[in-house]
This record gives structure tokens, sequence and C-alpha cells, in this order.
């Protein structure tokens, strides 16, 4: 069976690469949307990571606009999903809540590797360019070099960095970064933390530490919990915006590497079964590839090639 | 890992095993599930298609239909298929002969490189090697700096050169590993997308004037429909030997392994079970498998309590885990073999029907479960059938704990019971496949596990 499956995959996967293309076929066609329709439907919106219950319920809207008249054949199909998709990447808005007094404080958290330090720079460099004053936060005491790595970043973006030694308890950064963050009257707060995978009890209660620190030193704060999602994550995703959000709460997503092929599908399923809309988007390795997040320009990408 | 795989499979299954005879329609339908439970899992569209449709196929020929035991016969299909594609010959680690041997990562940023680098240079040096680890990530800030920490935690050389390109970097740490006597050269490479030409001739280059004995795409467990994209990339760009799969450790189910390897037609070589530098484990397909299809990690979990357990007494505790009569004395016994064992979650993941709790478990509960256990008499603790309302009441209150705790670990323990002899029915199921399940005394511990209540 086995070399049937690669066989079928090396030459499918030209196929599977262009599954956009195809589907854009089928929406400027004027197919009926029937049950194969429907299949291949399935099959882009799976591949994009959309999630099984997300893919299920866009074509069962679908389905439902279709038998009520409001989608007649494919030629509307397009036009049909990306309003649905839209509105509902939108709900409730995409922008960060900034605090009334400043510092706004921003925690930025995920699991291991999903581009935290990086996407902290990338943050720094956008509300630099908007004309805030920005402080970061090494938080990341544990991984070895990640201060360094936090550091080399402020140098390039020009932003100034509390930092402790590696090993440092992550809410004694917090606190003096805090500290800090009030006394220089700086506009915002980036707090960078550990990666963590979701399912490690200690180091979710760490974040909770460091979130109940931020409070006591500034009211309300973190006036928004970003959570860094690779792009190319799979169903975990979910997994990982429940727990996190169980734990600290999670204002936003901030969507990273989306500059490779994954389509990073998987928000639409965060933002419906949990409710977390996605803030930003990172798209490449300097601090400057870093957008706000345009649920247009996603959508339009989900179906592209 | 593969925990809700694992329960969606056993749902699938348990369903199947409710019905007497199986039907073409109902074969259909378990299999419908199955396959949701793959592409749940992350498993590649095509992958999961291509494996229900052989599934299916074989489940509707006649044997499966005409056989006394059905329904067996399916979780047995499933079981073989998802073996065979995971599965690879074994061969032996191709050593240099005439010089160091050289062994090159590459993968997607964040997949885990460096920290594996590590990990592989440690798993070779308890091997008897003496690696150089080599920091050619010149990409990401402060790479270096981390390859470097790393290598001194462990007592191992890390070649660095301040700037230069990557390819000269590692062809002149080759030379380095010579004069110095290491007979094993670990190359951490950038992590790069796989449509960045440039940075993909770069690693191909890299591979050229090397000539590593092994190549490794890292790829992240997390990694969802696109692993077969970049996979597929790396795999045309570069000779790649096997794979290594990272952070198994959490809850992803893995799936992006199925698809990875079915692209690639390469094998997983190691799993990254941990943030420590020593959690990486050889691949094994059968225990994975085995985990998919809700049997649990048997065989790992054996493997880890014969290090740890005093012999003798797992021997004991195997017989009286076959009768089903353990006693609370046991469980004592069994809670300070397990300390030993490492954290608890991570044996709670190997064990069948236990996956899902592993990461509710709080550990601090245990605690609790040990009071318990400790202010019964040695009589209930032999006999806990013994132990009525007021003794109930007495051992709350000599615990500092309260009767429903108590209840409810009393509960569990019967529960156990009951379960391990329902084990004896499960391994006939599977064709004897897993066996004589030796030393399953590492389980012992299982019975109080219900007492914690999720976090």
């Amino acid at each position: 069976m086995f070399k049937g499956v690669l066989e079928k995959l090396k030459q499918g996967l030209a196929k599977t690469r262009n599954a956009f293309r195809r589907v854009r076929d089928l929406f400027s066609g004027n197919r009926a949307i029937d049950a194969k329709l429907l299949e291949e439907l399935e099959e882009v919106l799976i591949t994009s990571d959309l999630g099984l219950s997300s893919t299920t319920m866009l074509i069962a809207r679908l389905r439902e606009a279709y038998q009520a008249g409001r989608v007649k054949d494919t030629s509307q199909l397009y036009d049909y999903l990306k309003v649905e998709l839209k509105q509902m990447l939108t709900q409730g808005g995409n922008v960060v809540r900034m605090a009334a007094e400043p510092p706004t404080v921003v925690l930025v958290v995920g699991v291991n590797g999903s581009g935290k330090t990086t996407s902290i720079a990338k943050l720094a460099s956008w509300f630099t360019k908007q004309g805030k004053t920005v402080l970061l936060a090494a938080g990341d005491t544990f991984r070895a070099a990640a201060i360094e790595q936090l550091a080399i970043w402020s140098q390039r973006v020009g932003v100034e960095l509390i930092r402790h030694q590696t090993g440092a308890d992550p809410a004694a950064v917090v606190f003096d970064a805090a500290q800090a963050a009030a006394a220089r009257k700086v506009d915002l707060l980036l707090v960078d933390t550990a990666g963590r995978l979701h399912t490690k009890a200690n180091l979710m209660k760490e974040l909770e530490k460091m979130h109940a620190v931020l409070g006591r030193k500034i009211p309300g704060a973190p006036h928004e919990v970003l959570l860094v999602l690779d792009a190319t994550t799979g169903q975990n995703a979910i997994n990982q915006a429940k727990i996190f959000h169980e734990a600290t709460r999670v204002d936003g997503i901030f969507l990273s590497k989306l500059d490779g092929t994954a389509k990073g599908g998987i928000v639409v399923a965060v933002k419906n079964e949990i409710g977390i809309p996605v803030k930003f988007v990172g798209l490449g390795e300097t601090p400057e590839d870093v957008e706000a997040f345009d649920a247009d320009k996603f959508v339009d990408a989900l179906f592209a090639e | 890992m593969f925990e809700s795989l694992t329960e969606s499979l056993s749902n699938v299954f348990r369903k199947l095993g409710g019905r007497g005879t199986l039907t073409e329609q109902n074969v259909q339908e378990g299999l419908r599930e199955v396959r949701m439970a793959l592409l749940a899992a992350d498993v590649h569209f095509k992958v999961a298609k291509e494996f229900i449709d052989k599934v299916t196929q074989l489940a509707l020929g006649q044997d499966v239909l005409k056989s006394v035991n059905p329904s067996q016969q399916i979780v047995k299909l499933v079981h073989d298929e998802m073996i065979r594609l995971m599965s690879a010959p074994e061969t032996p680690f191709p050593w240099n002969s005439k010089g160091p041997t050289v062994v090159m990562l590459a993968g997607l940023q964040g997949s885990g490189k460096t920290t594996t680098c590590a990990k592989l240079a440690r798993w070779f040096s308890k091997k008897g090697k003496s690696p150089l680890l080599v920091a050619a990530d010149t990409q990401r800030p402060a790479a270096v700096e981390q390859l470097k920490v790393l290598g001194k935690q462990l007592g191992i050389p890390v070649h660095s050169e301040e700037g230069g390109r990557p390819p000269k970097i590692c062809e002149r740490a080759l030379g380095v590993a010579r004069e110095t006597g290491r007979d094993l050269v670990i190359l951490d490479t950038a992590g790069r997308l796989h449509i960045d030409q440039a940075l993909m001739d770069e690693v191909k280059e890299i591979a050229d004037r090397t000539k590593p004995q092994q190549i490794y795409l890292v790829c992240d467990a997390m990694t969802g429909q696109d692993a077969v994209t970049s996979a597929k990339e790396f795999n045309d760009k570069l000779p790649l030997d096997g794979v290594i799969l990272t952070k198994l450790d959490g809850d992803a189910k893995g799936g992006a392994a199925l698809s990875v390897r079915a692209i690639t037609g390469k094998p997983i070589r190691f799993v990254g079970m941990g943030e420590k530098i020593d959690e990486l484990e050889e691949f094994h397909p059968d225990r994975l498998v085995g985990r998919i299809l809700g049997m649990g990690d048997i065989v790992t979990l054996v493997e880890k309590a014969q290090e740890t357990m005093d012999v003798e007494k797992a021997e004991k505790l195997q017989q009286k885990l076959r009768k089903a009569d353990l006693n609370f004395e046991d469980f004592l016994d069994q809670l300070a073999q397990m300390k030993k064992m490492g954290p608890l979650k991570n044996l709670l993941a190997m064990i069948p029907g236990m996956g899902g709790m592993a990461d509710q478990v709080d550990e601090s509960e245990f605690k609790r479960i040990e009071a318990i256990v400790q202010s019964m008499t040695l009589k209930e603790r032999r006999d806990p059938e013994l132990i009525d309302g007021s003794r109930r009441s007495r051992i709350a209150k000599g615990s500092g704990t309260s009767v429903q705790e108590v209840n409810s670990l009393l509960k569990q323990f019967r529960d156990m019971r009951k379960m391990l002899k329902g084990m004896g029915k499960f391994k006939k199921m599977m064709g004897g496949k897993f066996g004589g399940m030796p030393g399953m005394g590492g389980m012992g511990g299982m019975p109080g596990m219900g007492g914690m209540r999720p976090r």
C-alpha cells in the first residue's frame, strides 16, 4: 500500500499545490453545485488546514445558500465563500487594544519554535513606525541564548530591552520591565516569554504568574495577550489556543511564517471554535515583514495557487 | 502523543465491537470515522484517502465478512496497514571508516534543529562517539550562541566562525574534527523555507561539500497539511536519509509523520520528547501505531519500568496484574518505583486508554492519593473490600481529604482491576502481537490516577 500512496502522491502533488487553481476554475465555470464539487471544495479547505468542523460548517452553509437560491452556480461560489470567511474572521475586530493610559502592555506567548522572539521584533518595528515608544522585556530566561537573540533584535530595531540572566525568574523580569515602562513613560511594553508546549502545566502556571505580576504593577495589564501561531501548524493550534486562553486569556493571534506555502487556514478554526481573531501576520525574517491582519488579503491568498 | 487519534479510533472500534456482525455498510461507516480521525490528526488529505481506500478494499474482502470475529479483524487491518506505512527496514548506522562521520540536520524555521543537534550529540556520545557540533546557522540571531551554550552544557565542542558562508564553515569543520580527533560531526543548519531558492541551494551546497553519511529532515509534530509540501521540496533538494519528529511530548496528534513518510518515502528515525537534552528516542513504528490504535505504548513503558524497577518485585506484580488481584500495598510500592521513572504524564501517555488524561493530571494531586493510602491500615490496604463507610470517613480525616476523594479512589481502583481483567482479552484480540506484555508492573501505579482531579 505504501508504494501506491507514494507514487500517487508524487504524481499528485503538483495537483495538490494547484488545488486552489482548480477551485478557481470551478469558481469561474457555470457548474452546478453538486456533491462532486462540494467534495473538491472539502479537499481545498482541508488541505489549507481549516480543519474538519469549520470545513463541514462552511459546506453546510453553502449548501443551505444554494438551496435557498442565494448561490446559483459556481460563478457565485467564490464571492459567497469570501463573504462568509471574511465575516467570520473580522467579527469582533482585529485591532490591538491600547490602554487608556500608557503604557500598553502586550504579552506574547506561544509554543516552542512558533516564532515569538522574531514576532516581537516585528511588533516593535511596527509600533515604532507608528510613532510609539517601545520597551522590550526578555521574559524567555529558559532557552539558551534567547535573551541574546532578543538583544540583537532590539539593537536592530532601535528599542530598549529589560533583561536578566538566563535561568532568572521570568516574573522578576516582568516586574522590572513593568516598573521601567511606567517610569520611562513608554507607550508600549512588549513582553517575550519562553516557548512552552501548552500541555506543560507547571510552565502554564509560570505564565499565569507573569500575567498576574504585570496586572499588579500596571492596572489592566497585560492589555493584550498575543498568541504566536506558526502558519504551518495543523489542528493542534486549536488546543494551543484553548489552553493558552485558559491560562492567560488570549486576545489575538500573531500568525507567523505566512510567507511559506502553508495557508494558515487553522486561524479560521481558531476564530470559529475559540473566538480568537488574528491581529498580525508575519511574512519574512526581517523586522519590517509584518502586517496588520487584512481579511480580504488573507482570504484571497487562501484561494490563490 | 497521538492521544486524540487514539481516542477517536477507540470509539470507532468500540462501536464496531458492539455489533454482532459486520456489514458492508458499517465497515464503511467505521472507516469513515477513521478517515475523520486521520484528518483531525493532520494526516494529509490524500494520504488519508489512500489509506482508507486500501483498508476498505481489504475489509470488504470475504475474509472479514465471513470471519468469526469481524470487528477485531478490522482493528487488525487498520493496525497492520498503518504499521506497514510507517515501517522501514532496519539499517545499521553508516559509520564512515575513513574519517569523521557527518550527520546533517535541515528543516523549516522553528522545527527544533538546534535542540535536536544537541540531543543527537548526547545520544551518540553516550554510545561512545566523540561528536563535534557545527554552528552553521548564521541566519537567526544568536543561533550560534544557543548551540555554544548547549555544547557547553554537554561538554561537547562546538565549531563556529565569525562571518563566513555556511558551506565553507561546515567544510572547515570536517578538518577541525580530523585534527582534534572527533569521529562524528553534527551540522546545525539554518531554518529555511522550502520555497526560498537561494537558501535551498545553500543547504544543498553544504551537503555536496561535506557528503554527510546521514541527512535528517527535522519536522515539527504539530505541522498541518503543508507538511507534505515542505517535506517534498527538502527531499527533492537533498538526499534525505530520514526524518526526526520533534515536540511529540505535547498533545499534537502527529499525523504529519504519516504524511511525511508517505511523500518522502524516508523513515522516521528519532522522536523528540521534551526540552531536556536527553529527551530523544529512537522511532518505533509498532509503538507509534500501537498508540494510534489505543493500545498505548506498552513496550516503551515496559522498557522504562525495567530500567528502574526491582525485577523480583516486578515479576510478583506482573502475576498479580494478570490475576487482577492488585491491592493498595502494591500501589504504594509502585508509587515509589514510578517516581523513579520520570514525570507521571509521560507515563500516562503510554498507557492504553489513559492518553487523554496525561495532560489533565496535576502531579501534586498524587500526594493526596498517597496520603489517602497511607491513612489506611495494613489490613485495609491488602483487602480494599473491607473499607466500609466508617472506615472511609476515618481515612478521609486521617489523610486530610474528603470522603468523596476516598470514594473516588476506591472506585478507580475497582475499575482498574476490571480493566486489567479486560486486558487479557485485548491481548488475544491483537493476535498476540503485543503478547507477553512482560513487566507490566510499571502500570501498577495506575489505580490511583483516577482519583486525581483534572486540572
